[in-house]
């Protein structure tokens, strides 16, 4: 993965699991990396590999079950409601750009109706 | 871990490193930064007990660098260091000897990784093979504190990924890396605190994601920032 380095890495490997847990490429219930895998895989400090699982478990999508590993959530209300959450900030960032351009919301929809990719 | 207290180092009318204090903890990977002449080397020698300071002291856990520490510190030099004579497996032999930490296993399963074999004579090495071979056989110890100069020189680009996966391996809670580069974009994501030396001073050490949480600055923007009025 080829990082900003202007933003933290933490942030941007979060990114990267969450996206994986939200579309489910990481199932509710399976076994993440321990902390040295994910600091390898990613070739990152161990240090921000073990801020990422904090950050995770702060926003309730993984948990440490002590001496057994990390695993992702089984609350799938949580992670329909990130999920929609996500999708809301995306929508809105979108329209605030097409906004910007001058686009009508009409226009938009018209735009996204015909739009075949 | 490893503490300078306003360590001094004068070479006849140079002093290479100016009253540096500065505390490396365990857990943490160092990238020390600074253009060649900024006190680095020194510094690293200082710490490996290989150089004795002008004044001041270099003390690890809290006592004087010396014999004892030695055997705790591992340290790779810029400086080539082995026997003409020698295969990779004489050179590694020859370290057993010298290191009680050192095992030879580590050292076969380094040297696999970095695509070596133990027959090879160094002096038939090529640069980058030397270069890998000699973090192969520092990192084959098991020390407290390892400090690699220059470990990215040298080092094909496919090379450097083996290089950086074989430090994030090595590192843990109760160690002190310390590795100085002045490839920095190689450092950025496996370090988290950035060390800069200038002419012989200490200007800051810094916790890089801290730094970019907080300034949306990365190592590399800092380093511009720090040397930008010197002659590099």
């Amino acid at each position: 993965m080829k990082f900003d380095v202007n933003l933290p890495i933490w942030l941007q490997v979060m990114d990267s699991l969450q996206t994986d847990i939200l579309t489910g490429r990481l199932p509710p219930g399976s076994k993440l990396p321990g902390g040295r895998d994910l600091a390898l895989n990613y070739g990152i400090n161990p240090n921000t590999a073990a801020r990422v699982y904090q950050e995770l478990e702060k926003a309730s999508l993984c948990e440490t079950r002590r001496g057994l590993g990390t695993f992702v959530t089984e609350d799938l209300e949580r992670i329909a409601r990130l999920r929609h959450e996500l999708a809301l900030t995306t929508l809105s960032d979108f329209l605030a750009k097409m906004a910007r351009l001058g686009i009508s919301r009409e226009e938009t929809i018209r735009m996204l109706t015909e739009e075949k990719g | 871990m490893l503490e300078s207290k306003q360590i001094t180092k004068v070479y006849g009318h140079k002093t290479a490193v100016d009253q540096v204090s500065m505390k490396l903890m365990p857990g943490h990977i160092y990238a020390m930064l600074g253009p060649n002449g900024s006190g680095k080397t020194t510094w690293m020698k200082m710490a490996a007990g290989l150089v004795k300071p002008t004044s001041g002291e270099m003390l690890f856990k809290g006592e004087p660098v010396g014999i004892a520490s030695r055997e705790r510190i591992a340290y790779m030099s810029t400086e080539p260091y082995f026997y003409a004579w020698m295969s990779i497996r004489d050179a590694g032999l020859y370290y057993a000897d010298f290191f009680r930490d050192f095992s030879y296993d580590r050292f076969a399963e380094l040297l696999k990784r970095m695509e070596l074999t133990d027959d090879l004579k160094t002096r038939t090495l090529s640069s980058g093979m030397m270069a890998k071979m000699k973090i192969a056989i520092t990192l084959a110890r098991d020390a407290e504190v390892y400090m690699l100069d220059e470990p990215f020189n040298g080092i094909d680009l496919m090379a450097r990924d083996e290089i950086r996966e074989s430090i994030i391996e090595h590192a843990s809670p109760d160690k002190v890396l310390l590795l100085s580069s002045h490839l920095v974009e190689e450092m950025e994501a496996i370090a988290d605190q950035a060390v800069y030396m200038r002419e012989g001073h200490l200007v800051e050490i810094d916790d890089l994601e801290e730094l970019r949480q907080s300034q949306g600055v990365s190592m590399a923007d800092r380093y511009r920032e720090i040397y930008r009025h010197m002659e590099v």
